[in-house]
C-alpha cells in the first residue's frame, strides 16, 4: 500500500494539495478544478475501478463550506482511495463524474438531494432518496431536524 | 396548512419511441418485488425497453438523524440498515468508531464477531434465496429455506433478545457473552442446514423450470458490474473473485480457509448459485470458528467506551460518575475521519464518519450496497421479459432499509 501511496505521490504531485494516509485510506486533497484530471488518472493509470461512494461534509461556519468526499477501489491493488475537495456555498458546483464512472449517476443525485452540491454535466439529478416538490437539503447543517415538508396529497380518484 | 405537492416522482420519460409501445408502473408497494421500490418501465409487447427505478420510500433521514445522538446510540440504527443481517452492520459500524477511538478489541470478541458475520450471511442468503425462489412458485422450497432461517434467527433471539434487529454490538466488544449451551444448538442447526440445502439443490439445481427462468436472464458483465460499482455476490457472480474477506482482510478472516466461490456469466442461475455456494463457505468457517473460539473478555479494559462493572457502580463513585458520563454523554470520539468496510451479504457495506472530538458524529454516511446496486439494476432488466423482473430483482436482493437509508 506504502508503495502504490509513494507512486501516487510522485505522478499527482501537480494536482495533488495534500496526500497522507489516515487509518489505512490514502487521502488526497484536491482543488475542485483539477478533480476530473486525478480521477482519470486514478482510474487509467492505477486501476481504481470502482467508483465507491460519494458524499459531503458540510463545515458551517467555515470557507468553502462544503467538503465533498469521493471513495475509489483498486480491484488489482486492494487499495482505497479518499479525494476530497471543497466547494463553496455560493457556487456548490463540481464535475460530474458521469463520463468515467456509470454509478456516478445514482450517487451524485444522491449528493445533489442531501446538500445540494450540483454536478456538471450529470444529466439527471432529479430527486432520489426525496421527492419532486421537498424544499431544501436535509442533512446540510442549517437544515433543522425538525423541518416540515409539503405533503403529497392522497389520491381520492 | 401546507402547499400540496401534485405529483411526487417524475419520470425519466413520459412518451415511448413507438405508438403502440405502452408504459407501465410497477410498485413502490407490489407483491413482485419484495422491497418498497418503484419502476417505471417503457413496454414493447412483454419485452422491457428501458426502466427508471425510483428509490427513497423508506427513507428515515437516518444520517440527519445519528448527528444528534451520541456514538453508542446508534447502534440500533445501523441494526435498520440491512435488517436481514443486522449484526453485520453493527461490526462495521462499531470497527468504524474503534478505529478513531483507537481500541483493539479482545480475542474472543475478535472470533465470536467473525463467527456472528457468517452466521448472518447464512440468514440472509437464505432468505433472498428462499424469497427469489417463492416468486417463481417454487413454496416448497421457501418453506425449508425459511424454516432453517427460523432456527437461526430463534438462536440469535437466544443470544441477544431479539429475532432481527440484535443492537448486540458495542463499541469495544459486545452486548454480553455466549450463553450456555448455544455452541451446541450452534451445530445442530448447521447440520440441519446442511440436510435442507442439499433438498434445495435437489429441487431446482436441474429443474427446468426454474433453469428456463434463471439461465441467461438478467446478464450483466464484469465490465458493467464494475463500471457501476458492484461488489459481493453480484460482481463475484460475472466471474471475479472480489471478496473483503480474502482481499483486504479484517476480523478474524486472514486466518479461515474459505474459497471464493465466482459464476460464469453473471445471470440470475450464477446468482442464485453463488448464494448457495457462499453459504456453504460460511458453514465452513463457522466450523473452524467454532474450533478456534479462545476464552477471555469480550468487552476491552477501555473506561471510555466499556462499562464498569455493575457492583463497582453501586459501591464505588469513581465508576458511578463514569457510569454516568457514558450513558449521559457517550464515549468521547477523538477527532478525525475514517472509512471502514465490511463484505456484508449484499456487498461493500461502508461506514464514513467523521468525528470533530465530541460524544456527538459530525458526521455518519453509510455507503450501502442496495442503493449503489440498484443505480445499475437497469442494465439486468432492460430487453428481458417484464416478467423475468421478478427472478432478477430476487436475485439482486435489495433491502429497501439500506438503500433508502
Amino acid at each position: 500500500m506504502a508503495a502504490v501511496l509513494d507512486l501516487l505521490q510522485q505522478r499527482l504531485t501537480g494536482h495533488v494539495r495534500e496526500a497522507s494516509l489516515v487509518h489505512g485510506t490514502l487521502a488526497l486533497i484536491v482543488a475542485p478544478g483539477e478533480l476530473l484530471v486525478v480521477v482519470q488518472r486514478l482510474k487509467t493509470e492505477f486501476q481504481f475501478d470502482i467508483f465507491l461512494d460519494v458524499t459531503a461534509v458540510d463545515w458551517l461556519g467555515q470557507e468553502p463550506r462544503f467538503e465533498v468526499v469521493y471513495h475509489f477501489y483498486s480491484t488489482r491493488h486492494f487499495v482505497r482511495v479518499r479525494l476530497k475537495t471543497r466547494v463553496a456555498e455560493a457556487d456548490p458546483t463540481l464535475d460530474s463524474l458521469v463520463s468515467l464512472y456509470g454509478s456516478a449517476r445514482y450517487m451524485e443525485r444522491e449528493c445533489h438531494d442531501m446538500y445540494g452540491i450540483v454536478f456538471r454535466d450529470n444529466p439527471d439529478l432529479r430527486p432520489i432518496l426525496l421527492y419532486e416538490g421537498f424544499v431544501g437539503h436535509p442533512l446540510r447543517k442549517d437544515y433543522p431536524k425538525e423541518q416540515e415538508q409539503p405533503l403529497v396529497p392522497y389520491r381520492n380518484d | 396548512m401546507q402547499n400540496r405537492i401534485a405529483n411526487p416522482v417524475r419520470p425519466a420519460f413520459d412518451k415511448t419511441e413507438r405508438a403502440d409501445d405502452v408504459i407501465v408502473n410497477i410498485g413502490p408497494s407490489h407483491p413482485a418485488t419484495h422491497g418498497t421500490i418503484q419502476i417505471i418501465a417503457a413496454l414493447d409487447g412483454e419485452r422491457v425497453k428501458r426502466v427508471d427505478v425510483h428509490c427513497g420510500y423508506l427513507h428515515r433521514g437516518f444520517e440527519k438523524e445519528c448527528e444528534s445522538h451520541t456514538w453508542a446510540n446508534l447502534i440500533p440504527y445501523v441494526d435498520r440498515l440491512n435488517y436481514c443481517s443486522a449484526l453485520i452492520n453493527n461490526f462495521a459500524y462499531c470497527e468504524a468508531v474503534e478505529t478513531l477511538m483507537g481500541i483493539e478489541i479482545t480475542p474472543r470478541c475478535r472470533y465470536l464477531r467473525t463467527l456472528l458475520s457468517e452466521y448472518s450471511r447464512v440468514a440472509d442468503h437464505l432468505t433472498c434465496v428462499a424469497a427469489a425462489l417463492m416468486e417463481l412458485g417454487a413454496m416448497t422450497a421457501f418453506l425449508y429455506l425459511v424454516m432453517i432461517r427460523d432456527y437461526i434467527y430463534e438462536h440469535l433471539a437466544d443470544l441477544t433478545g431479539a429475532r432481527v434487529t440484535y443492537s448486540y454490538g458495542r463499541i469495544g466488544g459486545l452486548a454480553h457473552d455466549l450463553p450456555e449451551g448455544w455452541l451446541k444448538r450452534l451445530d445442530e442447526i448447521l447440520g440441519q442446514y446442511e440436510v435442507f440445502v442439499a433438498r434445495i439443490h435437489g429441487l431446482v439445481d436441474r429443474n427446468r423450470i426454474f433453469i428456463d427462468r434463471m439461465r441467461d436472464v438478467g446478464v450483466i458483465s464484469t465490465a458493467d458490474a464494475l463500471d457501476f460499482g458492484f461488489t459481493g455476490p453480484i460482481l463475484r457472480s460475472t466471474g471475479v473473485p472480489r471478496d473483503l474477506r480474502r482481499d483486504t482482510p479484517y476480523l478474524a478472516y486472514a486466518e479461515l480457509d474459505f474459497d471464493v466461490p465466482v459464476g460464469i456469466k453473471g445471470d440470475n442461475y450464477d446468482r442464485y448459485y453463488v448464494r448457495m455456494r457462499e453459504m456453504d463457505e460460511s458453514v465452513h468457517m463457522i466450523r473452524q470458528l467454532m474450533d478456534m473460539l479462545p476464552e477471555g473478555p469480550i468487552n476491552v479494559d477501555d473506561r471510555r467506551c466499556t462499562l464498569p462493572d455493575k457492583q463497582l457502580v453501586y459501591s464505588e463513585i469513581e465508576s458511578l460518575i463514569n457510569h454516568f458520563k457514558l450513558i449521559m454523554d457517550g464515549p468521547q470520539v477523538p477527532a478525525g475521519e475514517v472509512y471502514r468496510a465490511h463484505e456484508s451479504a449484499n456487498g461493500e457495506l461502508g461506514f464514513y464518519i467523521v468525528s470533530t472530538g465530541e460524544g456527538t458524529p459530525y458526521k455518519v454516511h453509510a455507503r450501502a450496497p442496495s442503493f449503489v446496486h440498484m443505480g445499475g439494476v437497469h442494465l439486468m432488466l432492460e430487453g428481458y421479459q417484464l416478467a423475468d423482473m421478478v427472478p432478477t430483482f430476487g436475485s439482486v436482493n435489495m433491502i429497501g432499509g439500506e438503500c433508502d437509508r
